[in-house]
């Protein structure tokens, strides 16, 4: 790969809690290249979102540290950009887009007063040209009768409807990468088809990268090139889509997609992955996931694993699974 | 199938929507539940399948239409004191566990409400029946002392199904039982769903937008679209051989772990608002394949092959 568009390294994000100290991300690290789809999958907890927000500097700053990491963007490290530099990034060169609409727009406003913002903030237009751009926003995500909607309030529309112009004020400014933090979670699977249809023809059109976090593994396999697998904090596989979901190299990867349940044939029943998610306040030794493993060895629970390499550009974190595919 | 231990016949629900305006949420939904089987409801939000499941066990009123739950008519005259002869027979799960449990009450407690508001059951025997009920769920017994909070998501789903099971239900309409948990969770509490149908030959009524786990839960499935039932079928034959073009589609475009499935493009336009019902089959304005007579005439659910039922001019 050339110089990535995006490379983050070794990050770990602790939020202060009444109980000290609480790590939501460990050790995190991944490349995106230009227009590029990365996916990142994981349950609740596993700090996929805490990630992509930590891109965007969207952290309080009054609750959150950084000990380690670097976010390499475009030459410079996002973690020590100063706000005013950051506020150009974000919004302007990496958009993001959240699970539900509704709460991320304003109820207020109308379509065109929320697209404008942006437009004006960024580029500088005027009221009346940045109207004009919001209304060639919403054809862009195919809004029909753009120039009528662009004056309906969030409630006069669709959760469907409210994730375009979502989409929309996201890609106002040509973002170069874009998140897309459960963006098809709230909707039903009719809708989700139609926005994931429109993220990759936007992506096409606009030559953007995108990270799109899910805890849909369909949704993952549908649409990214790339997968992180994270539980816990921590990346514990990370492969291209196909060899991922072909030939997993974690357990909790395993794990999970034999527990999906399946829509082609009958099962008396599913899959599991014994025990709960862990909470986040809780200090697993060694492997996070071992404590759930049925292939978990002595060290597992002594030790953490490092993420180490299984087959081309394929990672995962799982000794005992490593030295079976490569005896001592 | 056997003799249904449930049955809904011409089931309609209207909210009022304004002065002189209703909404039709439920229109003309039919089905039957046989002991210890169960039928998925799945559909897409607004669909009326949670407003079916509510109507089913009279947590609300139904407009119009008939309820019978073991033999008994539950619906119109005198329908409330028939179905409080068998409202223990009957129990709801939730969707969100949060909401249905209450936060400030130990799970022992939340467990036993229902034996306690029955009003006669014994101390020692309401401990015992509490650690027997948190065994069949799997949570340790220890758990009986602790509040909702101190649980997972999935755990607490758990609680929610104890509580359901205290007084000895057949038959349990399940509302979005897994729709809130993590994939892991989700299949331990099928898992445990299936179980405890084949421990107690519980019917169920199994409310779910997700169609494969629809699949690894029901005998049969109803497809709702905008308020009515679409489609019917065993689980074979519906999964197999969809006839609806709406049940073609949603399963088209179910997303699956599979990176080389190339999915089918999405279907156009979105559900129609229950206040400006289209004429004719409400799902004509997306169907692919409508015709003319599509969007005059409402097609009627009827038989296109032994226990398959379908609401299509086209099939």
């Amino acid at each position: 790969m050339s110089a990535p568009l995006l490379s983050v390294r070794d990050l770990t994000v602790q939020f202060r809690t009444d109980a000290g100290w609480l790590t939501a991300v460990e050790q995190v690290g991944f490349e995106l290249g230009a227009q590029e789809t990365l996916g990142i999958v994981g349950e609740s907890g596993s700090g996929k979102s805490v990630t992509a927000l930590s891109i965007l500097g969207l952290h309080a700053a009054s609750t959150t540290r950084i000990p380690t990491g670097a976010i390499a963007y475009a030459g410079q490290d996002l973690l020590k950009l100063p706000d005013r530099a950051m506020r150009r990034i974000r919004g302007g060169e990496i958009a993001m887009i959240f699970q539900d609409p509704m709460s991320s727009l304003n109820p207020v406003l109308t379509v065109a007063d929320q697209i404008s913002e942006t437009l004006m903030l960024h580029q500088g237009l005027d009221r009346k040209t940045a109207r004009n751009r919001a209304i060639g926003l919403l054809d862009m995500v195919r809004i029909a009768d753009a120039a009528h909607r662009v004056d309906a309030y969030p409630h006069q529309l669709s959760g469907g409807m409210r994730q375009r112009v979502m989409i929309a004020i996201a890609i106002a400014c040509r973002p170069k990468l874009l998140i897309a933090d459960e963006p098809t979670t709230a909707l039903d699977v009719t809708i989700q088809a139609q926005i994931l249809d429109l993220l990759r023809e936007l992506q096409t059109e606009l030559g953007m990268s995108v990270i799109l976090i899910s805890h849909d593994l369909g949704v993952i396999a549908e649409f990214a090139r790339r997968v992180l697998v994270m539980y816990a904090g921590r990346v514990v596989e990370a492969a291209p889509s196909r060899a991922l979901f072909r030939q997993p190299m974690h357990p909790y990867t395993s794990g999970l997609l034999a527990a999906i349940p399946p829509l082609n044939h009958d099962v008396t029943r599913l899959s599991t992955i014994p025990g709960s998610i862990p909470d986040p306040g809780r200090r697993i030794p060694g492997c996070r996931f071992s404590p759930r493993c049925t292939e978990a060895q002595t060290e597992c629970r002594e030790q953490a694993p490092d993420l180490v390499s299984v087959g081309d550009d394929h990672f995962a974190r799982c000794p005992p699974r490593l030295h079976r595919m490569r005896p001592v | 199938m056997s003799a249904p231990i449930v049955s809904a016949r011409g089931l309609v629900k209207d909210f009022p929507a304004g002065p002189d305006r209703t909404l039709r949420a439920v229109d003309n939904v039919s089905f039957d539940i046989a002991a210890g089987e169960t039928l998925g409801l799945v559909g897409e939000s607004g669909s009326g399948k949670s407003t079916t499941g509510r109507m089913l066990v009279g947590l609300i009123p139904a407009t119009s239409g008939e309820v019978s739950l073991f033999g008994q008519t539950v619906t119109g005259r005198g329908g409330d004191a028939r179905l409080a002869t068998v409202r223990n027979r009957l129990q709801f799960v939730f969707q969100d566990p949060n909401g249905s449990l209450n936060p400030r009450m130990r799970v022992r407690d939340a467990i036993a409400e229902p034996l306690d508001i029955k009003g006669d059951v014994a101390r020692a025997d309401r401990a015992a029946r509490v650690a027997e009920l948190l065994d069949m769920v799997g949570l340790p017994a220890a758990s009986a002392d602790r509040y909702p909070h101190e649980f997972s998501g999935g755990q607490r789903q758990r609680i929610g199904i104890a509580r359901a099971l205290a007084l000895r239900p057949e038959f349990i309409v399940c509302d979005e039982p897994v729709s809130a948990l993590d994939v892991s969770m989700q299949a331990q509490i099928v898992n445990l769903l299936l179980d405890l149908q084949e421990r107690f030959g519980l019917g169920y009524l199994f409310i779910a937008h997700d169609l494969a786990v629809v699949r690894s839960m029901s005998r049969n499935v109803a497809v709702m679209y905008a308020g009515s039932i679409v489609e019917i079928a065993s689980r074979q034959a519906l999964y197999a051989a969809p006839q609806h073009p709406y049940t073609q589609a949603l399963l088209d475009v179910v997303p699956r772990p599979d990176p080389d499935r190339v999915r089918k493009p999405a279907l156009a336009g979105e559900v129609p608002s229950m206040l400006n019902r289209p004429a004719g089959c409400a799902f004509a304005m997306r169907c692919p394949r409508a015709e003319a007579r599509c969007r005059v005439e409402t097609p009627a659910l009827r038989d296109i092959a032994a226990g398959h039922r379908a609401a299509c001019h086209l099939v």
